[in-house]
């Protein structure tokens, strides 16, 4: 795909490699801006609006960063409380509001396939933050990225992504997202919980060496990147269930004894019990800089999406 | 010359080479339940050359329209379909499945945007034809019975 001006960002599944490398290039550029160690005007004039129709601080928050930190200006809400939603307004009705307040918006919704359908009723750009358990490609971005800056590169990389992998959305994107990339992937979860067979396939499809597990004790030596995700309660369909699955991995610092010295942790956060305060300390520990991450990340999406540039 | 037990429609629409058990799922889709006010004829498991049985739908004083047609080429792809007017058959039609299947069923996926109150018909890109996958293009699901989801 070429220019990134004006365009939509729905689905990772729409990035092919090269479009992901500029953003990571992009993102890279803007590190010292986004740190506020430059400043920089370069959005200014323009407006983002954030529309989020349920609650997630983090992105919210980065996004925001990110827009003022190129010096331009947000309008939104936070969750739908006192807004023209509890009223009954469609989102359609509310996308085709919002295009004539600002430039680009952002959404986040309970409903997959809402930003698709958003997309649908604005000429302005659509970024999709996450549309119930479906996608959300800018977390995904931000995964990439880290793993790219950290290691120099994400090719020969192995890695391994732990937790609810069914359920998990996170993980179902950035495993879409890492077969346009030549890495070995290793996916650990509980019976049950384990990738959905389409995104084995997917893997599979493109001749990567894949393994699956239910040890993380097993496979934590040979790796370079251990992807932690939490074990998401509300995603569940019983209570029973997940009691059973909840607290299943816990990464500490005597499963990273015998780790290799350049293996990162990485976790899209909150986290509960499955990353140990301990690990915080430790040179593995990325899960921090990720989050932050999101905020170059995002920068460089909305410079691409606006001016073309950054 | 076998017999057929039903005798030619003056006007309306035969829909024959309906796989069979399927009948009964072709008069749901054409929203055909108990309060008809001409005749409606159904054939179940008449012998067939090519499949070795078959069912027969024949609805008089009604014609099929386009979205109708797809609508059975999602549960009988081989049918074909005779409009008849005073005896004759006046349209020859096979039904066809088109790539992108708009408003024709609903997303089995509850949480689907499509399936809120939404100014928006459903689409689904048809992914395999034998046998029938078809995804959701707003949620990416891929919807499983397709014939309990048909509009």
């Amino acid at each position: 795909m070429g220019g990134f001006k004006g365009r939509d960002v729905l689905s990772i599944a729409d990035f092919p490699r090269k479009d992901i490398e500029v953003v990571l290039k992009t993102a890279k550029k803007l590190v010292p801006v986004a740190k506020g160690e430059r400043p920089s005007r370069s959005l200014e004039g323009k407006i983002l609006a954030t529309l989020f129709y349920e609650p997630s601080t983090r992105t919210r928050l980065s996004f925001e960063s990110a827009m003022k930190r190129l010096g331009g200006g947000v309008i939104g809400f936070a969750g739908p409380e006192g807004t023209s939603v509890m009223k009954g307004e469609t989102l359609a009705d509310t996308i085709r509001m919002v295009e004539s307040y600002s430039d680009v918006i952002v959404l986040r919704h309970p409903h997959e396939g809402a930003a698709r359908l958003a997309a649908e009723f604005t000429e302005k750009p659509v970024i999709n933050a996450g549309d119930g358990a479906g996608q959300h490609p800018t977390q995904t971005l931000l995964d990439l990225y880290t793993m790219w800056d950290e290691r120099g590169g994400i090719d020969g990389a192995r890695i391994a992504l732990v937790g609810d992998l069914k359920y998990g959305r996170t993980v179902h994107s950035l495993t879409t997202a890492l077969c346009n990339f030549d890495v070995e992937l290793t996916f650990v979860a509980p019976a049950g919980l384990q990738m959905p067979k389409e995104v084995v396939e997917r893997v599979r499809a493109q001749g990567l060496p894949l393994s699956m597990t239910e040890s993380l004790e097993g496979v934590v030596r040979d790796l370079d990147v251990l992807y932690v995700t939490r074990i998401q309660k509300e995603r569940f369909p019983d209570a029973q269930e997940y009691a059973k699955v909840a607290g299943t991995y816990r990464v500490d610092a005597a499963l990273l004894r015998d780790a290799k010295k350049g293996l990162i942790v990485m976790h899209p956060l909150p986290r509960v019990d499955e990353v140990a305060p301990e690990v915080d300390g430790t040179p593995h520990a990325r899960y921090f800089e990720q989050a932050f991450n999101g905020v170059p990340v995002r920068m460089a999406l909305l410079s691409l999406i606006l001016e073309g540039s950054a | 010359m076998r017999d057929l037990k039903v005798t030619p429609i003056k006007n309306g629409t035969v829909i024959d080479h309906i796989p069979s058990g399927m009948a009964l799922k072709v008069l749901k889709v054409l929203g055909i339940s108990g309060d008809v006010t001409s005749t409606v004829s159904v054939l179940m498991h008449v012998p067939s050359k090519k499949r070795g049985a078959k069912d027969i739908v024949k609805v008089e004083d009604r014609e099929l329209n386009p979205r109708e047609l797809n609508k059975i080429a999602l549960i009988a792809p081989e049918a074909t379909i005779n409009i008849i007017r005073n005896f004759n058959v006046a349209e020859k039609h096979t039904v066809s499945l088109p790539d992108r299947a708009v408003g024709i069923v609903t997303c089995g996926n509850p949480n689907c945007i499509t399936n809120a109150r939404e100014p928006v018909e459903s689409v689904f890109l048809v992914t395999s034809r034998d046998p029938l996958r078809m995804r959701c293009q707003y949620c990416d699901r891929e919807l499983e019975d397709v014939a309990g989801h048909i509009l």
